[in-house]
């Protein structure tokens, strides 16, 4: 079923989907959950029934990764806000997400420890459970294995619904064989499969077009359950090729072999919410009551071979919003999407930094603030405090406006200036980003601000 | 009238003075730079003579006003004593005392000769000027930037970019020490005792006394007139009225306040031409006994410990970084529009205005006994970066002279030196660059380690015909506490 079919028939396809909701593991809460085209937030949450195995999941799911920590003193370690944790997923659960993306590696190995204490606390039938073996750095087998058993004790479960080798891509296939294969890792969870303990078995995916098309060739050998990607209306046709491969080959490629795809990054780390004023403008002048993030999630839950996507949400606000996008969802139709792949073309225009916050790059070994520095360049490109030269009427503004707010977003000693260019964090950065380049880039308009040689 | 009109200039000044310390925005040099400039002593190691000239011709005419409306430490004594003069009972706390001459006289020959064998930090310690601007540095400034570190936080949370956050550093440990010692004999006397400070020990009051005992203007008193109701001496801070000795006052030490004036109920005091026909007779007390105590407490000086770098506490996403420690220097720096070090400590008073007014943390005054309390400069904290000229444009003794951004670019302060050891090319086989990227003379070029390999890693040579020593490279090395290049001082500052 290609979209267009799909977007034909989204009314009533809602509605079998809703029918469905008797599928073993489906969540409560979504018995008639049925989309039904209308105007968005005011029907029940989306769901989407994996064809595999029949889970109702919802269409909105929660990414793990970006949760509120509460720093840490005197040298500790930053720790997860849990209470805060605890009332958002109280809040996801009650208006039915029902789909928790989680990793062993995430915000400094505590997130699964967070979930697992928010999930607990409902029935383990009503949810269900991702989580990875992100063995970046100890790829033995005893270690990957820990990794693996910790997980259990971590999310306070017996069995993983949905189960992922971790960011593979970069590095290719010999990465890939290091990492799971030589250790045998691949077969223990191929077994585990088996046993029931992993209920779905797939792999998230950063990196070249090559390396996607062999994994996807292991297909007949190891039969992948689903596959996790990172696709949004900006990665369609702008993603960093070579290095990266455009989504729109992604989805294309997966549809094709009708298989389940979760999607990451839907928002780029929250960079499409926060898009340029004259971005904005545009938007809004077609959807005045909805938010700018609405229409990257709308654009992702439009193409019908998706079955989650995931959403990062760190505070009670986005969340609210996204189950209001969720809830009666209303896919993009065909001029819409149009609309939203020309505002890309936009935006891939503006000489904003790819960085999605994830932090893979932290910490540098040179202690510098990477992500940081990188989003307050973001937002001043958006927001339109970037000058061009020093004869500008508003130059001293722009200059100060830079300056200033650079040094309360990061305090001197994490700053660009201080890079050496040790290409340490390049090869965990899922995109592909160039970073000592754009650190020294930055660096380099900074130093031309002032010394004003701008 | 005359009292109002001398309070009202004493206010500009010393609020202006005050100002050039605590400027924050280092816009108001521009404006009034020139109060720095025409103090007395920094105007003579400036050479200036014109100001010189024009301050000995005040003097000569109207008397030691300079004390009076010129000097910040003049007027802070002034304000002090008029808080202790508002207490119950202490209305009209004076009377009159002999001079300490052989303490005066004693302290300007030892002044004079520390001068002129350049015992700066002694000259520092008296001068008046350098005494206030050590005050306010040390003590007052600190205050303020937390102040106004206050307001950038509510700035921020404003959106506003009006004030931003400051850092505050101890920026030497035995400057603050020696600065709250002058602090507390300032204010203690001032506050027993009114002017003895400015007249037993200040070396620029006792050197314009000579001039104020021939002054063509001078309060007199009329004896005609005269009641003795000795209000005129209990209320002379100076000390200097006797009625009870002949109705005579102390030229040498009287500072022009016309407080006498405006408290005498019988009109028997005025200010006027001295060689007129009412004659006055001059009298010259000789000394009795006098306290000492305020020399004990002024040369009260302890050297604290070194300022301990403060290292700033992190959360768990980040690599520690540990603060820089200062390298040492085959020969100190000395900021940029210094001729050479000799010439830059020669002349430095230790007034602490460059210190205040460097935005780049680059100057603090130094601890080395031999130039205590005159600046130097380090780059721990930052860098002399090439677009900033504000230390030579504040200085008011010539011994940072002005210069522009383009001529500071030719100007050779020291030259950089890379320690082999140290560098994390050659210790980690890690690749860099960092110094050779913010060098804004190109100074420091990257060679692979390897001639015959052009691939391999690539270390840092310096240039040393087109370092400036801005330490830049210094300042930005990632290896640490010591940086693996380092910047050491010339001799002679040249131009390349």
């Amino acid at each position: 079923m290609d979209r267009r079919e799909f977007l034909k028939v989204s009314g009533s396809g809602a509605l079998a989907l809703g029918a469905s909701a008797c599928a073993p593991g489906g969540a409560k809460g979504g018995a008639d959950a049925a989309g039904n085209g209308a105007a968005a937030g005011s029907g029940e949450m989306e769901y989407r029934i994996n064809p595999k195995n029949g889970d109702k999941v919802s269409l909105l799911g929660y990414g793990c990764m970006r949760w509120p920590m509460i720093r840490g003193r005197d040298g500790e370690r930053d720790k997860i806000d849990q209470e805060t944790v605890n009332e958002l997923v109280d809040y996801a659960y009650k208006h039915g997400v029902n789909y928790y993306d989680t990793s062993p590696a995430y915000l400094q190995g505590q997130s699964e420890i967070a979930a697992g204490v928010a999930l607990s606390r409902y029935p383990r039938d009503s949810y269900y459970i991702a989580t990875k073996l992100s063995n970046f750095g100890d790829t033995s087998p005893e270690g990957s294995k820990q990794m693996y058993y910790d997980s259990f004790r971590y999310l306070q479960t017996d069995y993983y619904d949905y189960y992922l080798l971790h960011s593979i891509g970069n590095g290719g296939v010999p990465a890939f064989n290091r990492r799971y294969v030589d250790n045998g890792m691949i077969d223990f969870l191929l077994k585990e499969r088996e046993a029931g303990r992993i209920r779905n078995l797939g792999f998230s995916f950063h990196g070249t077009k090559d390396a996607f098309d062999a994994f996807l060739k292991m297909q007949d050998q190891y039969h992948w359950d689903f596959v996790q990607i990172e696709m949004n209306y900006q990665d369609w046709r702008h993603a960093r090729v070579p290095r990266n491969v455009n989504a729109e080959y992604l989805y294309e490629e997966l549809d094709k072999r009708e298989l389940p795809i979760v999607i990451m990054e839907p928002l780029l780390g929250g960079r499409l919410a926060r898009l340029s004023d004259s971005v904005v403008e545009r938007l809004k002048a077609r959807e005045p009551d909805l938010s700018v993030a609405s229409w990257a999630f709308r654009f992702v839950g439009s193409y019908p071979r998706v079955l989650c996507v995931l959403s990062g949400m760190t505070s009670m606000d986005p969340l609210m919003d996204n189950v209001k996008t969720f809830s009666g969802f209303n896919p993009l139709n065909e001029e819409e999407i149009d609309f939203i792949l020309k505002t890309a073309d936009i935006i891939a225009e503006y000489p904003t930094v790819n960085c999605n916050d994830c932090k893979y790059c932290m910490p540098c070994p040179w202690g510098i603030d990477i992500p940081g520095v990188f989003l307050h360049y973001n937002e001043m490109v958006n927001s339109g405090d970037i000058a061009t030269s020093k004869e500008q009427a508003d130059y001293k503004k722009l200059k100060r406006r830079y300056l200033v707010s650079y040094d309360r977003a990061i305090e001197s000693l994490r700053q660009a200036d201080h890079c050496v260019g040790c290409k340490t964090c390049e090869p965990h950065c899922p995109q592909s980003i160039e970073i000592p380049k754009e650190l020294q880039r930055i660096d380099h308009y900074i130093e031309a601000l002032r010394r004003d040689t701008l | 009238m005359l009292r109002k009109i001398r309070i009202a200039i004493a206010a500009v000044m010393f609020i202006g003075v005050t100002l050039l310390f605590l400027d924050l925005s280092g816009s108001l040099h521009a404006w009034l730079g020139w109060m720095a400039k025409i103090q007395f002593l920094p105007a003579v190691m400036a050479l200036n003579l014109v100001i010189v000239a024009l301050l000995a011709i005040l003097t000569l005419v109207f008397g030691r006003v300079y004390c009076s409306v010129i000097c910040p430490l003049g007027i802070f004594q002034d304000i002090v004593s008029w808080f202790s003069g508002r207490r119950k009972g202490k209305k009209s706390r004076f009377h009159f005392r002999k001079e300490h001459k052989w303490l005066r006289y004693g302290l300007l020959g030892l002044f004079i000769i520390a001068l002129i064998a350049g015992i700066q930090p002694f000259v520092a310690l008296l001068a008046p000027y350098s005494a206030y601007g050590r005050i306010v540095q040390s003590i007052f400034a600190p205050l303020v930037q937390w102040g106004n570190n206050l307001l950038a936080l509510l700035a921020e949370r404003a959106g506003s970019y009006a004030f931003y956050t400051r850092e505050v550093w101890l920026k030497s440990a035995g400057v603050l020490v020696v600065a709250a010692a002058t602090l507390v004999a300032v204010v203690w006397l001032a506050w027993k005792s009114g002017r003895t400070w400015c007249n037993s020990i200040c070396p620029v009051g006792t050197t314009l006394s000579f001039l104020s005992r021939f002054s063509l203007f001078r309060p007199v008193i009329d004896s005609e007139k005269c009641r003795d109701c000795h209000m005129c001496e209990k209320k002379c801070k100076a000390s200097c009225i006797d009625i009870s000795g002949g109705h005579n006052i102390d030229y040498s030490r009287c500072v022009d306040c016309f407080d006498c004036i405006d408290n005498c109920k019988f009109g028997a005091l005025k200010y006027r031409f001295a060689f007129a026909k009412k004659s006055s007779d001059k009298a010259e007390s000789s000394s009795d006994s006098g306290r000492r105590a305020f020399l004990t407490s002024a040369a009260l000086i302890t050297f604290g410990s070194a300022a301990r770098s403060q290292e700033k506490k992190l959360d768990g996403g980040f690599a520690e970084i540990i603060g820089k420690k200062k390298p040492e220097r085959k020969a100190p720096l000395t900021p940029f529009g210094s001729k050479s070090i000799k010439d830059f400590y020669k002349r430095c008073t230790a007034c602490q205005l460059c210190v205040s007014a460097c935005p780049n943390n680059v100057l603090r005054p130094s601890q080395d006994l031999k130039h205590f309390m005159q600046p130097e400069m380090s780059y721990e904290r930052g860098y002399c970066r090439p677009e900033c000229t504000v230390c030579s444009e504040v200085c008011p003794t010539g011994a940072i002279l002005p210069l522009t951004p383009e001529e500071k670019t030719v100007f050779h302060i020291g030259t950089a030196v890379v320690d082999r050891s140290l560098c994390i090319v050659e210790a980690k086989d890690t690749s860099c660059g960092n110094c050779s990227r913010h060098c804004p003379t190109g100074a420091i070029i990257m060679v692979p380690m390897d001639p015959d390999d052009k691939n391999s890693l690539k270390r840092p040579v310096v240039n040393e015909e087109r370092c400036i020593g801005c330490g830049a490279c210094e300042n930005l090395c990632p290896s640490r506490p010591y940086s693996a290049i380092h910047v050491d001082g010339l001799q002679v500052h040249v131009a390349n």
